[in-house]
């Protein structure tokens, strides 16, 4: 038991155990289906706020065009999703039976060949995390080889997002244009609409989840976890130890777009559909948003910022749907001037020295799923520490 | 160009920005075991020299050989791992690390993204880090956060990560900047013993502490080497009291 503490101590494991609780517990204990499922949406974001904090908390590389691989896993999925459900029995009215409706109502009458794989799941997951890859390879080789980065990199991004959008919405008969790709009925004969099955989906997710915050904890825990801090901190220090800089860069990139397409492949399985307007630019702005308020330094909390905000947002935009947008804005621009750690960096500075004073009264452990509140008196006002929490010893996951 | 004994032979350098010749037609050689120290000037082109050499900055013509290996071509990295340390002016450590992760970091292994994943901090990762932590007065200050040193130990700190590589050839760029007359005596100490094995490449201005640690002077001036030789010969060049010791 005392090493399992030490382990715990050692690897910053105890706040990932509390997720692990609140979402695989006491959320399902909590709430009906419905929200449940939509908790399980929210978890899906959250895929990609945790890439950003490996992407942009620990390697400093800020990406507005997240929401690009997001959405590309998301279709990798529903292309598959969709294939099943235009089998030639449902689809006989079609002109072209067998094919996805929108490629029937924009005169398609046979099925592209790069849809073909998609008949076959196992093909189908692989393109779900492999073809974000690839496309963040090639976005991120060409950049960072030639040394392009900060803002310039922000905009690349950003552009990338949009070509993309623009491309799912142009080519109407391949893609489902602005619509999407909907009426996704099941998953190899397993109807993914019922409520059993969202239970199991909600849960699958969950795990996918709290695997992935692990593997990204693993990777902060090694050298190379180590290097993306060096690297943000003197970058060509970094060069000249002997670094090829550029793939350390590459190789964070990529993960951060493999991951966010989980979360993709997992939003269209929840969900039931996909369209271009998880793709564009306005989520992926959104993404960075969940990962700054939640702290882009720590992994549970950009899952804890992606469940706050969308749950504020779908509270406000239902009661002040005019004033959402501002609200957003508003709720970026504070953390960013008042807690650039974001709720994580909050815990840190005001809960955690808080919690040590009174530690015969409560355990820490016990309110970290809480969203950590500033405590009832503040002792200074607006002073996390300038410098970013300490190094990676010091960093809790 | 015919190949030498020397670890680093510079012909015919040069360097223009914008029509500017930084570095013009410059030829060096240093000796194995060599110390070496480049004086001159603001501007003669000194740290523009050092950048040449580790690539920070590309050569518009002439060659610079390693161990008769060509580095104008290479990529900085390549430079590094062929066996040239590079120290920057102002001292350039990662802050928000240890000081033993710091020269952890600098361990030449696991360099590739999969070997980054895999390293192991060893015992013998370990010893090491220890000896060079000892080795420049840090022995002490492992778990100190490096941005909590003092200038001194910072620019310590730094020449540590360069020993860590084990280079061959090591260039220092105003090592002693900052620091006080104590620190610049164990400086001074701290590059004697290093320059036991490979040769080192120090820009300084402080007369006093190159006389104490030069084997031969460089005088630069205006991208040009003016002088060369021993600190007495140098010291006495007509040429080198005009455009840099003064009267």
């Amino acid at each position: 038991m005392d090493a399992f503490k030490n382990w715990v101590a050692r690897t910053g494991m105890g706040s990932v155990l509390v997720l692990a609780l609140v979402i695989m517990v006491v959320f399902p204990l909590t709430m009906d289906i419905f929200r449940l499922n939509l908790v399980g949406k929210y978890l899906t974001y959250a895929f990609v706020a945790v890439g950003l904090v490996m992407l942009w908390g620990y390697g400093g590389i800020l990406s507005l065009g997240q929401g690009c691989f997001f959405g590309l896993g998301g279709y990798m999925m529903a292309m598959f999703l969709k294939l099943e459900a235009s089998d030639p029995e449902s689809t006989k009215i079609q002109s072209t039976p067998g094919i996805p409706d929108f490629m029937d109502w924009n005169q398609i009458t046979e099925l592209p060949f790069w849809w073909e794989p998609f008949n076959h799941l196992p093909l189908a997951l692989i393109a779900v995390v492999l073809v974000p890859m690839v496309l963040a390879f090639i976005i991120s080789f060409a950049m960072f080889k030639r040394r392009v980065g900060g803002v310039y990199f922000a905009i690349i991004t950003q552009a990338v997002a949009l070509i993309l959008t623009v491309l799912i919405i142009g080519q109407q008969g391949y893609t489902g244009g602005v619509n999407g790709i909907t009426d996704l009925k099941t998953l190899l004969g397993w109807d993914i609409r019922d409520d059993s099955s969202k239970y199991v989906l909600y849960f699958v997710n969950a795990a996918l989840l709290i695997g992935v915050i692990l593997l990204c904890r693993w990777i902060q825990m090694s050298k190379l976890g180590t290097l993306l801090l060096a690297m943000r901190d003197k970058e060509d220090r970094v060069r000249f130890s002997g670094y090829d800089v550029a793939m350390f860069k590459v190789f964070v990139f990529v993960l951060a777009a493999g991951i966010s397409a989980i979360g993709g492949a997992m939003f269209t399985l929840q969900v039931g559909f996909m369209s271009p307007s998880f793709v564009g630019i306005v989520p992926s702005i959104e993404m960075v948003i969940f990962a700054a308020v939640g702290g882009r330094m720590s992994l549970v909390g950009a899952v804890y910022g992606a469940l706050l905000v969308n749950a504020g947002k779908t509270y406000f935009s239902e009661s002040a749907p005019d004033l959402w947008l501002f609200l957003m804005a508003a709720l970026f621009i504070g953390v960013v001037l008042a807690f650039p750690n974001g709720l994580a960096g909050l815990y840190e500075s005001h809960v955690k020295p808080w919690f040590s004073r009174r530690k015969s009264v409560a355990k820490p452990a016990a309110s970290a799923g809480e969203p950590p509140a500033p405590p009832s008196a503040p002792t200074h006002k607006s002073a996390p520490p300038a410098a970013l929490p300490g190094g990676v010893q010091g960093q809790s996951a | 160009m015919s190949n030498t004994d020397f670890v680093l032979a510079i012909e015919d350098l040069t360097v223009s920005f914008d029509g500017f010749k930084a570095i013009d037609a410059l030829t060096l050689y240093v000796d194995r075991g060599e110390l070496r120290v480049i004086i001159g000037p603001n501007g003669a082109g000194k740290t523009t020299l050092l950048d040449l050499i580790c690539g920070k900055t590309k050569a518009s013509g002439g060659s610079i050989k390693f161990k008769n290996v060509e580095m104008t071509k290479l990529q900085e990295h390549k430079i590094v791992r062929a066996g040239i340390g590079r120290k920057f002016q102002t001292p350039s450590i990662y802050e928000n690390l240890s000081v033993f992760k710091n020269l952890e970091v600098s361990f030449p292994r696991g360099r590739s993204v999969l070997g980054a994943l895999g390293f192991r901090c060893t015992d013998e990762v370990k010893a090491r880090v220890q000896s060079v932590a000892d080795e420049i007065g840090l022995g002490d200050a492992l778990d100190t956060e490096a941005g909590l040193l003092s200038h001194g130990q910072k620019q310590w700190l730094e020449i540590g990560m360069l020993l860590m590589q084990e280079p061959e050839l090591l260039m220092l760029d105003e090592p002693i900047a900052g620091m006080s007359v104590r620190e610049r005596e164990l400086t001074a100490e701290l590059l004697q013993r290093i320059c036991k094995g490979r040769s080192v490449i120090v820009i300084e201005h402080d007369m006093d502490f190159v006389k104490r640690i030069a084997h031969k002077v460089t005088v630069m001036h205006q991208g040009k080497i003016l002088a060369e030789g021993s600190m007495d010969k140098v010291q006495n060049d007509p040429k080198v009291i005009d455009v840099y010791l003064g009267h």
